[in-house]
């Protein structure tokens, strides 16, 4: 705070009151633009059809919150809690397990030399800016060759790949694990893979999380790939049920409310995500921005 | 997935002895060598599971699209017999650049860079300079609210404008009609506004974190250097500020890029609604209509290859720029 005291006897009082003012406006008038549609997605879910359409938004009138969470969920036989069990265990699961991959080759990159591996580096950094588009027209055809197409596994296996995981975890691992820690294991006799998962690993814990989280919310998202992959309804990730559901409300507006407490639903536990670990990501965006 | 990894390959090339296990006590030539393999066992072990996904959902992949884009299925006679599949050369490539849609896509998703990539870094770039300036009320909580879009996912926040720029739902185009303003979100020439409107409101915030780490990183003793040089507030945003997260603007804008030239989710979801974007609207669009409804994995294939090179070209034409760029700094110096 030094500096603009000091900026302050420099520079006349008023001009800087101004200045303030409009700092504070573009931030505030930016804050809304962020948050108003959600507030607008929380306000439509209250609403039944009618009222929907009517777009007086703050009005009570029609008012059926309960009413739509019971609709959503009875929807086309219950279909929105299958998607949402699926989306969780996508992301869940293949965050978690992608992320532990990630890592592991991140730090082995740190700690270990061997022949030709910054070539290998830049080819798993090369794979970052691959158009996802590209790969699935292959993966697709891979993925049906093996009978694996229209099942868990088409969707599941691909999504483990995170090339931009290694490069944080190398990152990472150089931050939280420093060598004298390994050495000293290995003087106490500790194996390679034993100093690893019972000493490093540990201290890449807030990395781990932070790879996770990045994952999640990528597979959260993902839609292309479960689109080429899937055509069974009962295996569909919430973005592409939502999808299928909107198309047809255009032609039974009776999907509208469903669809819009769907989204709602959607965005709430990479919300909580993000709330609870929020300390762990903060570290990570700095880590992967900093080269 | 029998596929040898190249971390394997790399494991069995003789390598000169580690630095980090000698030493010490100077230990017997043999016992250093089992140390070493031991190393390389381990190092093995942790990069298989990743090099394996490597290998088989990226190189793969991206061999057999490559493959793909020279062969198509000829119909031999007119449509009777069996379908072949033939080499093509290169006329999936002189079949996709000679269609104006696939063009035509590649016109809007250039256009869409240049309107949104500019307004992306330099939105999120000043909008982190204000918050470090020190003088925004409830930092933490701007902060948040700000990065929030970021947890909504791409085709739900698609959803949500798809509403807000739907007549009758939206409470936008409500009060706007209120001021006589009619504006038609979805016509022909808000179309792209509006998807670029969309994925600003995305990222803006996901990227002004990025930013605001970066600058929270500088030194203060740089800054109230300057300020003591007499630089007022916004030269020493400008002028000290930005230059020192320089590296954090050029990974921004990179991934803002590649992201970007993928451009799908957005348009399909839309596509539901307006008339004016088709199933070729941009590249990505093009790939899947063509592999997808059209079954032509050839074209489909050569497409996602001009996709994939100008992505490449595009990505090193970046790094060259600002490597220059930043060369060319140093020397005014």
């Amino acid at each position: 705070m030094s500096a603009s005291n000091v900026s302050r006897t420099a520079s006349p009082l008023r001009p800087r009151l101004l200045g303030r003012s409009v700092v504070n406006l573009v931030v505030l008038v930016s804050v809304l633009y962020t948050l108003l549609p959600v507030l607008w997605l929380v306000l439509a879910s209250t609403k039944d059809r009618d009222a929907l359409f009517s777009s007086d938004i703050l009005s009570l009138s029609g008012f059926s919150f309960v009413q739509n969470l019971k609709d959503l969920f009875a929807m086309d036989g219950g279909l929105f809690g299958r998607w949402y069990g699926n989306s969780l265990l996508y992301a869940v699961l293949g965050a978690a397990l992608g992320a532990l991959i990630s890592i592991a080759c991140g730090y082995a990159f740190d700690k270990y030399r061997f022949a030709h591996k910054e070539k290998l580096f830049g080819l798993v950094l090369a794979a970052v800016m691959v158009p996802q588009t590209v790969l699935a027209l292959p993966l697709y055809l891979m993925a049906s060759g093996t009978g694996l197409v229209n099942t868990f596994w088409a969707v599941f296996i691909p999504v483990l790949f995170n090339p931009f995981g290694v490069y944080l975890g190398r990152i990472f691992s150089q931050g939280y694990v420093p060598d004298e820690v390994l050495e000293a294991a290995r003087m106490d006799g500790a194996g390679e893979l034993a100093a690893y998962f019972r000493v490093a690993l540990r201290m890449l814990g807030p990395g781990l999380v932070t790879i996770f989280l990045f994952q999640l919310t990528a597979i959260w998202n993902n839609f292309f790939l479960p689109m080429v992959m899937l055509s069974d309804q009962d295996l569909y990730p919430v973005s592409l049920g939502l999808y299928s559901w909107n198309s047809s409300a255009s032609v039974s507006p009776e999907y509208y409310p469903v669809v819009i407490m769907g989204s709602l639903l959607a965005v709430v536990p990479l919300i909580l995500a993000f709330a609870l670990l929020q300390r762990f990501w903060r570290s990570g965006l700095t880590a992967g921005a900093v080269k | 997935m029998t596929s040898t990894t190249p971390v394997s390959v790399a494991a069995d090339a003789t390598a000169p002895p580690s630095p980090r296990s000698p030493a010490a006590t100077a230990p017997s030539q043999k016992g250093r060598r089992s140390a070493r393999r031991r190393e390389l066992g381990a190092c093995g072990v942790l990069m298989t599971p990743f090099f394996v996904l490597l290998v088989t959902v990226f190189l793969i992949p991206v061999a057999t699209a490559v493959h793909l884009s020279f062969f198509s299925d000829d119909q031999p006679g007119l449509g009777f017999g069996p379908e072949r599949t033939v080499f093509a050369g290169l006329r999936n490539y002189t079949a996709v650049l000679a269609d104006p849609t696939f063009l035509g896509g590649l016109g809007v998703v250039a256009l869409y860079c240049l309107v949104y990539i500019p307004l992306m870094v330099i939105g999120a770039l000043v909008l982190a300079l204000l918050l470090d300036s020190g003088v925004v009320r409830l930092r933490g909580t701007v902060q948040l609210a700000l990065f929030l879009p970021h947890a909504v996912p791409g085709i739900i926040a698609a959803l949500i404008w798809l509403y807000l720029y739907t007549p009758g739902i939206s409470p936008v185009i409500d009060l706007l009609g209120r001021a006589d303003l009619t504006v038609d979100f979805l016509g022909v020439h808000m179309v792209l506004p509006s998807i670029v409107n969309i994925a600003l409101w995305s990222n803006l915030g996901y990227n002004m974190v990025v930013f605001y780490a970066a600058l929270q990183a500088v030194p203060r003793e740089v800054i109230e250097a300057s300020v003591v040089d007499g630089a007022g507030p916004v030269r020493t945003a400008l002028q000290v500020k930005a230059p020192l997260v320089r590296s954090s603007i050029v990974m921004v804008a990179m991934f803002t890029l590649i992201f970007a030239l993928q451009l799908f989710t957005e348009p399909m979801l839309l596509s539901q609604s307006t008339p004016m974007i088709n199933s070729r609207f941009s590249p990505s669009m093009y790939i899947y209509d063509a592999a997808f409804t059209r079954n032509n994995y050839g074209l489909a294939a050569a497409a996602s290859v001009i996709l994939l090179l100008c992505t490449i070209a595009l990505s090193y034409g970046v790094t060259r720029w600002t490597n220059r760029a930043a060369a060319a700094e140093e020397a005014a110096r």
